[in-house]
């Protein structure tokens, strides 16, 4: 099990070995100490690792990750696991803005709040978010499911597509063509398997949360609708 | 019978026949005009140079003699693996989806045959870009449409999307008549939706984030590929300036001319710079950080010629990229359509209405039965004969001036045809010493 002290190693001589990695290495177990706030730290993971880093880490911690689980036992900065296309990202802290930005698969959960922004343009990822999330989170939301324990602030899904949002708090407002939707079972039974893969077995109760999606109002041009923006 | 004369009906020549027809346009429809292109207002432009050529006291190299190389090498600042070009002109970024399969596969083979690269765009990369395009940029826009770590680093380069000349400042846009299930699956969103892309990036703001969005993409790549920074030309000394600070190692900066694929006609006439008055401060930038050279500069909107490719150089660039021209080779807007533009009320040299998807070149569409029309080895063919023109043209007119690399092209070799362009270009008013702003003889 290597494990690298980031005020010894170069980040780029870590993220080289880490990227040399074959899919089908048993190596595949990797502590990260002393990442002080660094950026990019396992940016672009390409095979099913599991890479513990212990403290804070600074931008993109886990950028367009894939195939690989990355614990950040700390806080993380802006857009951690942005353009993640599978695996599994767990930050035990807070989360800046931008978290799983632009995601397209994988799981991102955050024991913490995260900031603004939060699944901004979001393309299929899932993102669990423990406590609270900013303003114009899941903004232009694509695919995939954002579920918060807390609240939402301003904004929420603004411009929204096909994402599904799940709020259990209050949603302080909802962006533009964002609407509060029915609860049904099918959705209870998919917010469960969300909570399931996060972790949270059982542990929640999926009816606790109001569901918020697309009105389509604004997906064909309209001049009606000009006033919206 | 009164015969008393009089004068001749007059149109106004601020109420123009194109302003009327639009004010009637849109007080119809309530919407305002789309379209796709670049800026067709008259704007100072090369044509506004001229070369001097040899004289006296420069000796002129002998044409089909002596040597004047043309190679490029691009992004040598940090990348590993920098980018060699045969010749000084670049395909610009263009999206599967605004263009066809076939498009982008014919712009694919055309420049790969010339010993160049071709661009992606707003939508992804398709597997018939990159299988015919030996060296293929790929874009990372606000949008990150299909972006993936896969492409990113079968990509020879980056290029990341900050603005383009037909609009700084507004994103992609795409209509529901080109959001085909094909081009809906690569972009995650509906199909037929009318799709308006952010104008910024998603998870960074400014250029002190910017950098640190470089550096992450550089440990995704190992540092192996050159990142390039494309700008719209509106504020060129200091988006240069910002995007060397950030970490580029090659600036692609665009003029109003350049096209886009739609939006509105008052953005693409009414903001932005022309490519003329943006080479020189962008190279100023570049001067005054000791970095010209080494940050390279690409430059675009309106190359028609070698003799806009040579004067491009000549200010300064580094290479240029041709987009309406290529898509011109290939076939668009050609007379021999004539009979189909008229029907789409339209004439062949006039056609924008690429974002409605009728395109009868089998260009600009995404129907399947229009696309196929284009022959994409017929297509690479046509674009490799056009960038072999372009660049026996530029030779042509650098051996002329006496140099024996299209770099040593230098701005002491051009004058201008009009006080706006000696201004723009800083080069004198012909016949004389003056230019305007720099000094007062």
């Amino acid at each position: 099990m290597p494990d690298i002290d980031l005020g010894v190693t170069p980040l780029r001589e870590l993220n080289g070995a880490l990227h040399k990695l074959p899919p089908e290495t048993n190596e595949r177990h990797w502590v990260i100490e002393n990442p002080a706030g660094r950026h990019a730290i396992a940016a672009g993971l390409n095979a099913p690792l599991n890479v513990e880093i212990n403290g804070p880490v600074g931008y993109y911690c886990a950028g367009m990750n894939k195939l690989a689980t990355v614990n950040i036992h700390g806080s993380a900065g802006v857009g951690v696991a942005e353009n993640m296309m599978s695996g599994f990202v767990h930050v035990s802290g807070d989360a800046s803005q931008a978290a799983g930005a632009t995601g397209h698969g994988g799981l991102l959960r955050i024991d913490g709040n995260a900031s603004s922004r939060c699944g901004i343009s979001m393309k299929g990822i899932d993102i669990v978010v423990q406590g609270s999330v900013g303003h114009m989170s899941a903004f232009m939301a694509q695919a995939g499911n954002l579920v918060v324990f807390g609240d939402a602030g301003d904004a929420l899904g603004d411009s929204i597509y096909e994402a599904h949002l799940f709020v259990r708090g209050s949603v302080k407002s909802l962006g533009a063509d964002c609407i509060k939707k029915d609860m049904s079972d099918e959705h209870k039974a998919a917010l469960h398997d969300v909570l399931t893969r996060a972790g949270f077995n059982g542990e929640v109760d999926p009816s606790e949360f109001q569901r918020y999606g697309s009105a389509r109002t604004l997906y064909n041009f309209n001049v009606d609708h000009a006033g919206e923006y | 019978m009164d015969t008393t004369p009089i004068t001749t009906p007059r149109k106004s020549a601020t109420f123009d026949d194109y302003s009327m027809s639009e004010i009637r346009r849109a007080a119809a429809s309530g919407i305002y005009d789309i379209r796709g292109g670049g800026a067709k207002r008259k704007v100072p432009h090369f044509d506004d140079l001229l070369f001097l050529g040899a004289s006296m006291s420069r000796y002129p190299l002998e044409g089909y003699r002596e040597k004047c190389a043309t190679d490029v090498w691009l992004g040598t600042r940090f990348a590993e693996k920098p980018i060699h070009l045969k010749i000084p002109v670049t395909i610009a970024g263009m999206s599967f989806g605004s263009l066809s399969a076939q498009a982008k596969e014919s712009l694919g083979r055309g420049a790969s045959k010339m010993g160049t690269s071709t661009t992606t765009g707003d939508g992804g990369m398709t597997e018939e870009e990159r299988g015919h395009s030996s060296i293929l940029v790929y874009q990372l826009l606000p949008s990150r449409y299909g972006m993936n770590p896969d492409d990113l680093r079968r990509a020879d380069a980056i290029e990341i999307v900050i603005g383009q000349g037909a609009k700084p400042g507004g994103g992609g846009m795409l209509l529901g008549q080109k959001i085909s299930k094909r081009v809906a699956e690569m972009r995650t969103l509906p199909e037929g939706i009318d799709q308006r892309s952010a104008c910024r990036h998603p998870d960074w703001t400014g250029p002190d984030d910017l950098e640190i969005k470089i550096q992450e993409l550089r440990e995704i790549m190992d540092w192996q590929k050159p990142i390039y920074i494309k700008v719209g030309a509106s504020r060129p000394y200091y988006d240069t300036a910002l995007a060397v600070k950030s970490g580029a190692d090659v600036i692609v900066l665009d003029g109003m001319q350049g096209g886009t694929a739609a939006t509105q006609e008052v953005f693409i006439e009414h903001v932005g710079l022309p490519t003329l008055g943006a080479i020189r401060p962008a190279v100023q930038a570049l001067q005054d950080l000791g970095m010209h050279r080494k940050v390279q500069l690409i430059v675009s909107g309106g190359i028609r010629s070698g003799a806009d490719v040579a004067k491009a150089l000549a200010l300064g660039a580094d290479a240029v990229s041709v987009g309406t021209a290529a898509l011109a080779a290939i076939g668009d807007n050609d007379p021999a359509l004539e009979e189909e533009y008229q029907r789409l009320g339209t004439t062949a040299g006039a056609y924008d209405d690429w974002h409605e998807g009728q395109c009868p070149a089998g260009i600009n569409t995404q129907i399947p039965e229009l696309a196929a029309r284009l022959d994409p080895e017929l297509g690479g063919r046509r674009l490799a004969n056009y960038l072999s023109v372009l660049t026996l043209e530029t030779q042509t007119i650098a051996r002329a001036c006496g140099k024996s690399h299209v770099h040593n092209l230098e701005p002491e070799d051009l004058v201008a045809l009009t006080v706006e362009a000696a201004a723009m270009a800083q080069v004198p008013l012909a016949g004389t010493k003056w230019i305007p702003g720099l000094n007062t003889e």
